[in-house]
Order: C-alpha cells, then structure tokens, then sequence
C-alpha cells in the first residue's frame, strides 16, 4: 500500500541557492579547469595604462579619416604621455582642440591632417604649441549601436 | 611632513580643461540653481568680484566685462577631482581628501625620491597640471594646520609651491599670516582674537599654550596652538586607525536638499521633489554600505520674509533601519504631511537621513520586516541601483518621483557638458 503524504512547502525554500557549476562534475577525476575562477576581461584595463589621465571624446570632423579616425568614433587621449613626433594628438589651435598627427623634425614642429583635403598646419618655432593629450586608440563601431542590440536570429 | 594639494579657482579650472578657448579670460561659475558666484578665474577676481556675490546684483558688470558665465556642472567637478586624487595617490598611499579640491598628502619617505621638499612639492603640482590639466598650489610643513598656512602663501607667492620646514620660515610664514585665516579659527574666534590685540598668526603662536586653552575652546584650541607651532596633533583620517573613508561608517547623516527653480505651493509638486530626494539620498546610502533610522524632511520658506523661522522640519524614527528606497519614501512623505502648510510659498526642500548604522546588523522585531523580506528588498534596491548606474540616475524609479526635467527644478541657464561621465554629452574634437 502506497500513502501519500501532502508537504507545503514556503515558497522561500523553492528560491534555494544552489552553485552553479560551470562544468559537469565527473565522478571520478575533478575537471582541473574548475580552480580557475573565470573573470571577465575587462577593456578598461586593457587599453587604458593611466585611468586618471586618460579621456574619450568623440570625433565630429574627417581630417583624420586616413589614420583611420571617423566622423562619430570615439578616441581615447591620455594626457600622462609626453608627445612625440609621430604621436596622433589633440592639439589646441586658435582656442579650438583638434585631432592631427604631429610632426616634429630638423627643430621644425608641425600638425599634419590625414586627408589630402586639408593642410599641413605649420607651427612657427616661437608660437607655443599647446598638446592636449596623445591619442592612445580609436574605438570604430561597424554596426550601430541600435542592431547590435537585436540578435536577428528569429 | 604634510602637503595640502588645493586646486586653482576648481570649477573654473574644470570648464576650462575642456574649453581652452577660456584661458586668459574671466570666468565665473554659479551655485546651485544659479544663485551666486562660487568660483572665479583670477581675470574675473581682478575685475573685483566677489565670493558668494549674488548672480542677479552682478549681471550687468559680468555682460560689460564679457566673463564667461556657467551653472555648476558637479557631474564634471566630480569626475575631475577623482582623477585628481588618483593622481595624488600615486605620490603618497597616505591622501586624504579634504574637500572637492584640497587634499592632505603625507610625505614620509618622500624626501628620499627627491634632493628637497621643493622639487616633490613641484613633482606634484606638474604631475596634476599635466595629467589632468588643472592648477594647483602645494604647501608643505611638519602639520596640517601649518600646510594649510603654506599653501595660501604657495598661492600669494606666484610660485605656486611653498615649503616652511625650517623654525625660521615658519616663523616668518606665522608673521605673514593673518590670524582670521588659520585653519580652525572662524569669524567669532577672529573677532574676539582682534579684540585682544591678537593681529596675526604669529602673536597667537607666541601666546601661553594654556592661554590658548582658556580662550578658543579647550582641546581644540590647544591642539590648534600646537599645530601652528609644529607639533602635529591633528588625528590623521588616513590608514590606520580610521576606516576606510569609502565605507562613510564616520559618517553622521546623508543629505539632498536643493534650492526651487521659483517658490512652490503645490503638495503634488512638493511631494514629487521629497520622493525624488529621498531616491537620491536612498541610493547613496546603499553606496556606503549603511542604513538609516531617523528620516527628516526639511522645507525652507523665504529667509528673507521669516528671519529664523525660515526651515520648517518633520522627523519619523523607524523601527528597523533601512536603506529601501520604498521604506523611506514612505516615511519621508508621512514626515512631510506633517509640515506642509497648504498657501506656504516654499523656496527649498530636502531630506536629511541619520540614525546610521552599517548595513545588515539591524535587530529583528517581532512586527518588522522579516529577514527574508528584507533580503528580497536588498536585491530589489541592488538591481534598480544597477539599471540607473547602467541606463541614467532615475531610469527606474517610484511613480512619486520626478522624471527628467521637473517642475521645480533648479535654474540653470548656463550649463555646460557632462564631458567625461554621461555617453550623450561627450566631449566632442572636430
């Protein structure tokens, strides 16, 4: 004979935590893998070597688009850098911050756009060139930010 | 020895990193809901404006002078003096920050890394100007008390950096040194001091300790006495003995009070501002890690019209502390029921939480909250904390408080960007 027994359960109890294994668990050997606790790589710490000198901007001209800078991309300027001939930097010219490579060669300084529509902005040896910061990476989106949130998989 | 690290004119500073074309001009930031200047650029000092000045007695000269005009943009000053304090931390494990732009950095072991004082002292103030693009001034001495002294005169000096590690130029620095400035003498303690024919820094020092005693307060004045004669005894707030600032356990009570854009009479209105305070002050005690007994809600009436009875406050004591936001909306608006006059015009309004306590060591009652409805409420308040550190402050939020843009919301007719800390409002290059 068979007797059924009625529980009620709290509904707390059918929240238990339970661990959460990232493996099967064999019965024998235990997966080695499992020591290693996974963190998720973080960005931040990748690209940015001085978190409190760095700052993103966002680009909204195109006289960099042959470095590969593009109108709507975000750059990352770190201003713990010392500037170098060569560097991509944000310089202020006229009051006006803007994204150029520099050049610095034969005691000439000078700021050179990457577009054949703009010129090279020759700076004369006694006007102060005033660097912002280095340029360090430029983050370019090739899908807008609105598809990248659908998976397009129905 | 100390350094205080204090930025030059901070605000305006801020502005100005982003906006180059402001160097050389004058420049004056407003207080909140645009009421007076609280921070000028030196032009703008020059031009003999005045700290505290009201904006509307002012606005004809600042047009006339063309100064560059901004509402306080704290979203800005606050990521900047974050980067500026974790400039200050590479320098020294020991910094403590003093206020939105001063720090105390203690220097031992320091002076070994550079031949004196002075070029640590210009290390530091060249290594916040270039990688943060603010100015600073740097004052060194053996105490607080005398560091604070050293950087006005870092400032007065030009040099912008000023060491007093010899008896002699402290000595010298007290005699420069009015005595209504020292760090810990206020205005009644400077008016009494004058009266007595205490002129500068240097007759307080070279008064009896005991004397110092009698006059300024007990302990506290001796303490000061001995600073200002380069013994420290200023409490260090850094390492040992004190927690961790961040955990806030010394803090005493968490506060959002804000001026109205123009007086409100309506309880809708009024209400909506109290939940939209108390969300704000909710979700900053989660981030200290603390819960709050005791809720008050503050309205202020015209200060002008009613001298001293200007703030009208009601308090509700909760059984269990708590940090939900739910639990203390409620409360606040049983608080402010009990102080709302209907016909009263009222100017500001806030919400100031104490009875703190770290969070999780609440006594259960018998009528409370049961642990596991607290815990629900606990991962309730750690995801909506989550989706408006994600989507924007008050993305998800009690239908009593205020979306973007309300009714009562402070003026601010000269903003500028959140350059650094908001996706939409980037700092844009061409």
């Amino acid at each position: 004979m068979c007797a059924l027994v009625m529980l009620t359960l709290p509904a707390e109890l059918l929240a238990l935590k339970l661990p959460f294994y990232t493996c099967l668990i064999p019965a024998g050997f235990p997966s080695p893998a499992e020591d290693y606790e996974e963190q998720p790589l973080d960005l931040n710490r990748y690209l940015f070597t001085h978190p409190a000198s760095t700052f993103l901007a966002r680009i909204t001209g195109d006289s960099m688009t042959g470095a590969g800078i593009h109108p709507g991309d975000i750059i990352t300027v770190d201003r713990a850098i010392a500037p170098a001939d060569g560097h991509i930097v944000v310089a202020v010219v006229d009051g006006e911050h803007t994204v150029k490579r520099l050049r610095r060669r034969h005691g000439r300084v000078w700021l050179e756009a990457e577009n054949d529509r703009y010129p090279a902005l020759e700076l004369l040896a006694d006007s102060r060139l005033d660097i912002w910061g280095v340029v360090t990476h430029v983050i370019h989106s090739f899908v807008s930010r609105k598809a990248a949130g659908s998976t397009g998989r129905n | 020895m100390y350094a205080l690290v204090d930025c030059n004119n901070f605000y305006v500073s801020c502005e100005r990193v982003f906006q180059p074309a402001l160097a050389g001009r004058p420049v004056v930031v407003l207080s909140n809901n645009d009421g007076c200047l609280i921070a000028r650029s030196d032009e703008a000092k020059a031009l003999g404006l005045k700290m505290g000045e009201p904006f509307h007695l002012v606005r004809a000269t600042l047009e006339r002078h063309r100064v560059a005009v901004f509402s306080s943009n704290y979203a800005l000053y606050g990521d900047m003096s974050r980067r500026v304090m974790e400039v200050l931390s590479s320098f020294s494990p020991e910094a403590e920050p003093y206020s939105i732009d001063e720090s105390f950095l203690k220097l031992t072991g320091l002076e070994l890394l550079y031949p004196n004082l002075e070029s640590c002292a210009h290390a530091i103030r060249e290594a916040v100007r270039q990688q943060v693009g603010v100015p600073v001034c740097v004052g060194v001495a053996p105490t607080k008390t005398l560091a604070k002294l050293a950087n006005r005169l870092a400032r007065k000096c030009g040099q912008g950096v000023m060491v007093l590690a010899t008896p002699e130029k402290q000595a010298a620095a007290r005699q420069d040194t009015a005595v209504g400035t020292v760090w810990g003498v206020g205005r009644k303690y400077s008016q009494k001091l004058l009266a007595m024919g205490v002129v500068t820094a240097a007759d307080l020092a070279n008064l009896p300790e005991g004397w110092a005693r009698r006059h300024l307060g007990g302990v506290v004045g001796q303490r000061l006495w001995r600073e200002l004669n380069g013994q420290p005894c200023l409490a260090e707030q850094f390492g040992e003995q004190a927690a961790p600032p961040k955990q806030g356990t010394s803090r005493h009570s968490v506060t959002c009070t804000r001026s109205f854009g123009r007086p409100q009479q309506e309880w809708a209105v009024v209400r909506e501002a109290i939940a939209t305070f108390m969300a704000r002050g909710a979700e900053k005690l989660r981030r200290y890690n603390l819960e709050a007994h005791v809720v008050t809600v503050l309205l202020g009436t015209d200060r002008y019209a009613n001298p001293g009875l200007a703030t009208r406050t009601g308090v509700v004591t909760l059984a269990l502390a708590t940090a939900d936001t739910g639990e203390l909306s409620r409360a606040a608006l049983t608080a402010l029921r009990r102080v709302f006059r209907p016909g009263v015009a009222y100017y500001r309004a806030g919400i100031l939480l104490s009875g703190l306590e770290p969070a999780g060591q609440a006594q259960f009652g018998l009528f409370e909250a049961t642990p596991e409805q607290r815990e629900r409420s606990h991962r309730l308040m750690t995801a909506l904390d989550a989706l408006n550190t994600r989507l924007g402050r008050q993305t998800v939020r009690l239908a009593a408080a205020a979306g973007p843009a309300p009714a009562w919301r402070g003026r601010c007719a000269f903003p500028s960007a959140a350059y650094t800390t908001e996706w939409e409002q980037l700092w844009t290059i061409c």
